[in-house]
């Protein structure tokens, strides 16, 4: 029973996990009020452009602090949605300095419906993460 | 078969007649042609055809028919039908022409002919018996069943029988008010029949009918069969063995006046010839008939086409039918409807009438045999209600479509119906040969044609007809297969026009003009999975707000939309009663509210069907306060212009102030109009102009990091107030700044500062820019590099470098802001960043490249002509247009310029009658359950006038189920612009290359899907359908286009202006952009000429664009949409030269010139109206430049003979040689 930085990190992980899934939900809805009509793109795409560098940037620290708390197994677990980012990051539909929602591009039907499996997706995948660091946390606390 | 049919025949003859001699009597249009007895007797026949009557006729029929035809009565039978819709439709038509056509056809083809003629009494009796066959209907439907064409026929019969039945019932039932209504319309009904056809019960009605007056029992079982067989599939043979073989025989025949039977009788070829020519035909073919008649010919001949289409949808009326027959009655009132609604129709209709009225004469009406024949017999002592339905609706209604929709549905209800795809397969012919050319076809086209465009049933008959062509031997026109690499000469001689929709008559009628509205698939495939074996593109292309000439504009305290999609009410919408009507997008029953009961067009009460509102698929209604959310804004225009050192060194400022002050009155705006003017080096100039002041105040802000408007109140000023003040701005303009040394340019901190100034209002702003904007916010950088221009590798700096030019036009946009480019410069400058301006702000983009005032005076006039048109054109301010489709098909991709506000709705700033649009659909859910799709688009905006309104078009189109129905649908044109549009977009955000990978592999896939599910023959060939020939053609086009080429030198900004046209042209602009028509103009002459306003316009030939075609004796003019070209070949003869261009001799005509000079000459004068007519076809004047055929602009001008080769790419027929190996591999 030792309060390692492992646990820390877990602790940690545990609170910030709780926002990611606050942001995925934030994203379904607003999709979802984009696609039925409730919302301009405009109006709709600062906020949640807002939300986006947030996100990854949280998801990046978790992917730091399990490097270096050594939990190799949960930082697998991260490394690819890590490269997801990145690919997004970079690869964004909007030039320069827009991150990955397009106003204009964003109603594209097929756009619009990849960026709610987006979201559908990453909300099970922090939910998951969510019970996984829960599960870890209450671990290492025990077993060390 | 035969031997049933012929004793039913015998008893309906003996109504026939009478009917006929009703009709000749009645009908005014029919009963014209043909000598009163014989003719009356074609009459008879036809409405024979109409009505189960008919069958009694039809034994005297087939007793010429079997004459003519060995095979006898089945034949004749199935000859009739088609023969029958001519006649029909030509006796509803123009009665003369039909006349004149019906020799012909008499003379050429055999049985089917005789019966189209009208004029050879005894043929055409014959056919009119076919047309008693129709009536007979039932019988001759089974046969059809067993044929895919006649399932058409059946199709319509049935629903017409169905609709009648409806009618009668609901008349029945207590719509006696409506039924007279629709009494009224059944005249017009024909038309109508297919509409309400699809209720179906028909098919009971008409296995009634059939026996009551035929020998009912065997034709009983055989309507019972051809209606399983319908709704199975084509399953022709199974009901009735041996009609099958006359069906199909007569199919052939029908359908076949656009295929076999032309190529059998000598003058089916003609026929097809002239359908294809339509234009050229049209004069001599068409001679007899006046020119709807030949539209309608070659209407029909797209039904043949279509048969397969059709003859689902006969399988779903099949199912409606049932419940449909007592609707005979609901038919009959929708046939009236119908001939309310148009008066041609009506004309026809009461050639129908006519005929079924003496059908009517019979006194059938109980059965549903009743109902097709009783009708008619109703419709003539009655009046409408029942005779109308019969001829129609035999043919058309059959197919009912309606079935699917709804087919209690009475009168109106009936127009829906119209569905009655069977008729949009004739469309397909059309879609192959223009329906002028259908006219030309001569007798068979007539026929063929008029009862398409007359009656649904017809056109499902024949459409049935091509569908069972389609799968036995008669092939529509648009799918008649052609090996691309030995068809020399692949481009027609006339213009291609868009195909017409496989609908029937009264839906034709009715549709959206493909002007407005096309889709790239006339026939809508029934699940996407369908839509993937064919591998074609699926989408819209839209020109919205084009300048129309005629058009309904609507004031009405309500607008009478669908309670749950909005949609507007249409001419598609089935109108169950009086009181309530059913949405055909989706499906739900609405309230008919009680102002919309009253028509103010005639000043009568309780026919709502013959509202405008129902009459025209492209209305305006005025709206109300309900549809604004602010109040409508005044018309504002800023113009905001370059003035650095570059811009005065082109001069542009002189053209532009001296255009606007010839133009000033003519802007278009209300008494609220403001106008204002900004200029910007690296300083912002204001202007005030308020009233008031002795003369103009410049306000100049340097501060251009942070821009601020220096006097809000008085830079945007009452035109009318300060009327002078604006004069004496414009007038010193251009010489303000000749000084100058400033040789920045601040774009971005003017824009930015015009938006200020134009958000409280909303309006046009119109951007005047001559380089790269080097200061301030959305300085760019040079991204070209020249030795990049011909590289066959990558192009770079296709998209924007910087998204401030998008998001500054978003924000114009949120704040009803259009912002329009106009780019003359002479280096690059970015268009690709700038353009982002203007795309999605919804304006508009004109570039001028190398613009000289003096130095190159073509730019110059080129730009004084397309600022006349801007400045003077219609615009709509603070817009949204909201694309809606039937249930089951969605919107994927919007292109043009627009901001997409919703999945559904574009938000346009301003909407311009020069924007194009095009969407990709999708389909959803299956579309099985319904016989026709419908697209509604509505563009709600302000006019300039402060009035809010809403402009709707409305498309209908059918749904197949087959591949080759898809096949034979496809719209070349439309698909072509679709792909161009979906490449730009690939070239944006993958690569040039892929783009252009992906639009050779649409040419590969489409083809070889088409070869390896459709066409049997040989795979060694290269094999195109028809309607496909000019695919391969395009694509090449559109790979050397200047967007998507490699290889040649093209400068970065030209590619992307290219491309930004490609995405905002409308279709017409678009197509001679990418394939430019080419006409060789020494040897004008009258013949085909047409008459515009007492000129004599002549109409030369279209010629390919191959070098091949250019002698050197001759001289060419090449229509390039913005640009014409005049090329003169060095031995061109003297006499040319000297009488059109003025002189002496080749080596004395200058290197520059853009006029043709105003000689006293015929030759000239032919010259001078051919390319004025050209020139006014379109908004844009295009400039004419004369090329000699040594002078070094011959570059541009060989560059669009695209059919050559060139260093980098292939000529067409190593093109096509490439697809064959591609699609091998």
């Amino acid at each position: 029973m030792a309060f390692t930085f492992a646990a820390f990190c877990y602790m940690l992980s545990l609170v910030l996990c709780a926002a990611l899934i606050f942001f995925a939900i934030w994203h379904i809805i607003a999709f979802d009020e984009l696609r039925t009509d409730f919302k301009s793109p405009i109006d709709q795409c600062n906020p949640v452009h807002a939300l986006v560098l947030p996100e990854y940037s949280i998801h990046s620290l978790f992917c730091i602090m399990f490097l270096c708390a050594q939990e190799w197994l949960t930082l697998g677990l991260n490394i690819p949605l890590l490269f997801y980012h990145f690919w997004r990051y970079f690869h964004c539909p909007a030039d320069s300095s827009e991150l990955a929602y397009d106003p204009p591009a964003v109603m594209n039907a097929d756009t619009l419906s990849y960026c709610q499996k987006e979201a559908w997706c990453k909300l099970a995948f922090y939910l998951l993460s969510f019970f996984y660091y829960l599960y870890c946390m209450i671990y290492t606390l025990v077993s060390s | 078969m035969s031997a049933p049919a012929e004793s039913p025949h015998p008893a309906a003859s003996a109504r026939i007649s009478p009917k006929l001699g009703g009709a000749t009597a009645s009908g005014a249009a029919a009963p014209a042609g043909p000598g009163p007895a014989p003719h009356q007797q074609n009459g008879p026949a036809q409405n024979q055809m109409q009505v189960p009557s008919g069958y009694g006729v039809h034994p005297q029929n087939y007793i010429a028919p079997s004459g003519h035809y060995p095979q006898g009565p089945g034949k004749m039978t199935s000859l009739p039908l088609d023969s029958q819709c001519g006649d029909y439709y030509s006796g509803l038509y123009t009665v003369p022409t039909q006349n004149v056509v019906t020799p012909n056809t008499a003379n050429q083809q055999p049985g089917a002919q005789h019966m189209y003629g009208r004029g050879p009494p005894a043929p055409h009796i014959v056919g009119s018996t076919p047309g008693s066959f129709q009536g007979a209907a039932s019988p001759t439907l089974h046969l059809h069943t067993s044929a895919a064409q006649r399932y058409s026929h059946f199709v319509n019969h049935y629903s017409s029988p169905a609709v009648y039945s409806a009618n009668s019932s609901v008349a029945s039932q207590g719509f006696p008010s409506t039924c007279a209504h629709y009494a009224m319309s059944t005249v017009s009904t024909a038309a109508y029949p297919s509409v309400s056809y699809p209720s179906l019960p028909a098919g009971d009605p008409y296995g009634q009918q059939m026996f009551t007056s035929q020998n009912a029992p065997t034709v009983r079982p055989l309507r019972e069969n051809s209606f399983s067989g319908h709704s199975t599939a084509i399953s022709h043979p199974s009901p009735l063995p041996p009609p099958p073989s006359h069906q199909y025989h007569q199919p052939q025949s029908l359908s076949g006046c656009s295929t076999l039977s032309w190529s059998a009788s000598g003058l089916p070829s003609t026929q097809h010839n002239i359908v294809r020519n339509h234009t050229g035909s049209l004069a001599t073919a068409n001679s007899n008939p006046t020119n709807t008649v030949t539209d309608s010919l070659s209407c029909p001949v797209m039904q043949n086409v279509q048969p397969l289409k059709s003859s689902p949808v006969v399988s779903t009326v099949l199912s409606g039918a049932s419940s449909t027959r007592t609707p005979p009655a609901a038919n009959r009132t929708v046939e009236p409807v119908a001939s309310v609604t148009q008066p041609s129709e009506l004309l026809q209709q009461k050639g129908v009438d006519s005929s079924s009225t003496t059908s009517s004469a019979s006194p059938m009406p109980n059965s549903y045999d009743a109902l097709e024949g009783g009708s008619y017999p109703d419709m003539l002592s009655s009046s409408a209600s029942s005779p109308a339905p019969d001829p129609a609706p035999e043919p058309d209604a059959a197919p009912a479509p309606a079935p699917a929709s709804s087919a209690p549905q009475p009168s109106k209800m009936a127009k829906p119906f119209g569905y009655g795809y069977p008729t949009l397969q004739p469309g397909y012919q059309n879609a192959t040969a223009p329906p002028n050319s259908g006219v030309a076809p001569s007798s068979p086209g007539y026929s063929g044609f008029q009862p398409y465009a007359q009656y649904p049933g017809m056109n499902q008959l024949s459409s049935g007809l091509g569908g069972l062509s389609l799968q036995s031997s008669p092939q529509p026109e648009s799918l008649r297969p052609i090996n691309l690499t030995q068809e020399r000469n692949i481009l027609p001689v006339t213009p291609v026009w868009a195909p017409v929709p496989n609908l029937n008559l009264d839906l034709k009628k009715l549709n959206c003009s493909p002007d407005s509205f096309r889709c790239t698939l006339t026939n809508i495939p029934q699940t996407q999975a369908l839509l993937n074996k064919a591998k074609l593109p699926l989408g819209l292309l839209l020109h919205p707000f084009r300048d129309l000439t005629q058009l309904p504009v609507i004031t009405s305290n309500t607008i009478v939309r669908c309670r749950s999609c909005r949609t507007y009410i249409n001419p598609f919408v089935s109108f169950i009663d009086q009181r309530r009507w059913k949405c055909n997008l989706c499906y739900r029953v609405n309230d008919v509210p009680e102002e919309f009961m009253y028509n103010p067009l005639t000043r009568s009460y309780g026919e709502p069907h013959k509202r405008p509102e129902v009459q025209n698929s492209t209305v305006e209604f005025i709206a109300s306060s309900d549809y604004m959310l602010r109040p409508p804004q005044p018309a504002v225009y800023l113009f905001v212009l370059d003035v650095s050192h570059n811009a005065v060194e082109a001069g542009y400022l002189t053209i532009l102030c001296q255009s606007l002050l010839e133009n000033l009155d003519k802007l278009p705006g209300d008494s609220r109009t403001r106008i204002g003017f900004m200029t910007f080096d690296s300083t912002i100039h204001f202007y005030n102009l308020q009233e008031g002041l002795s003369q103009p105040q410049m306000l100049i802000v340097s501060d251009i990091d942070d821009v601020f408007l220096p006097t809000p109140d008085s830079l945007l000023v009452n035109l009318y107030e300060s009327k002078e003040l604006i004069k004496d701005l414009l007038n010193a303009l251009p010489n303000m700044f000749t000084n100058t040394r400033e040789t920045h340019s601040a774009l971005g901190p003017a824009l930015q500062a015009a938006f200020k100034l134009m958000s409280p209002t909303g309006g046009r702003v119109s951007v005047f820019q001559t380089q790269l904007p080097s200061l301030g916010a959305g300085l760019l950088q040079s991204r070209e590099d020249p030795n990049q221009r011909s590289s066959t590798k990558v192009v770079q700096h296709l998209g924007p470098a910087t998204d401030f030019y998008k998001k500054l036009a978003l924000d114009c946009s949120g704040q009803q802001t259009a912002v329009d480019l106009f780019l003359l410069s002479s280096q690059y400058s970015d268009l690709a960043s700038l353009a982002c301006m203007s795309k999605y702000s919804a304006g508009c983009i004109y570039y001028y490249p190398s613009f000289h005032y003096t130095h190159n005076p073509s730019q110059a006039e080129k730009l004084q002509k397309d600022l006349k048109r801007y400045l003077t054109r219609k615009i709509g301010f603070e817009a949204v247009m909201r694309i809606r489709c039937t249930k089951g098909l969605s919107m994927h991709t919007f292109h043009g310029n627009f901001f997409v506000r919703s999945t559904d709705l574009l938000s346009l700033a301003n909407i311009n009658p020069d924007a194009g649009f095009a969407v990709q659909l999708s389909i959803e859910e299956n579309l099985t359950d319904t016989s026709l799709v419908c697209f509604q688009t509505a563009l709600l905006y302000t006019s300039s006038k402060g009035e809010r309104r809403i402009r709707v078009h409305t498309l209908c189109l059918p749904v197949v189920s087959s591949l080759a129905d898809v096949y034979a649908g496809v719209d070349v044109q439309a698909a072509i612009c679709l792909l161009a549009n979906m490449a730009v977009d690939r070239s944006v955000s993958s690569s040039l290359s892929d783009a252009r990978d992906a639009l050779v592999n649409a040419v590969v896939d489409s083809l070889s899907a088409y070869g390896s599910t459709v066409s049997n023959l040989q795979h060694s060939a290269l094999i195109a359908p028809s309607s496909l020939k000019l695919f391969p053609l395009y694509i090449l086009a559109l790979l050397k286009q200047k967007a998507f080429r490699t290889g040649t030198s093209t400068r970065l900004d030209d590619r992307v202006y290219a491309m930004c046209q490609i995405k905002c042209q409308p279709l017409i602009h678009l197509m001679k952009m990418i394939h430019p028509n080419l006409y060789r103009i020494d040897r004008l002459t009258d013949e085909g000429a047409i008459h515009v306003n007492d000129k004599v316009v002549p109409q030369p030939p279209l010629q390919k664009l191959s070098a091949e075609k250019l002698t050197r004796e001759g001289a060419f003019l090449m229509d390039c949409g913005s640009v014409f070209y005049i090329w003169i070949g060095k031995s061109c003869d003297n006499h040319f030269i000297e009488d059109v261009l003025g002189y002496p001799n080749f080596a004395s005509i200058p290197q520059k010139m853009t006029h043709l000079p105003e000689l006293d000459t015929l030759s000239s004068e032919r010259a001078r109206s051919f390319i004025t007519w050209l020139r006014d076809n379109r908004p844009l004047s295009p400039v004419l430049h004369v090329v000699k055929d040594e002078s070094p602009a011959k570059t541009e001008f060989f560059q669009h003979l695209i059919e050559d080769r060139t260093e980098a790419a292939f000529s067409y027929y190593e093109f096509l040689l490439h697809i064959q190996q591609q699609i091998c591999k």
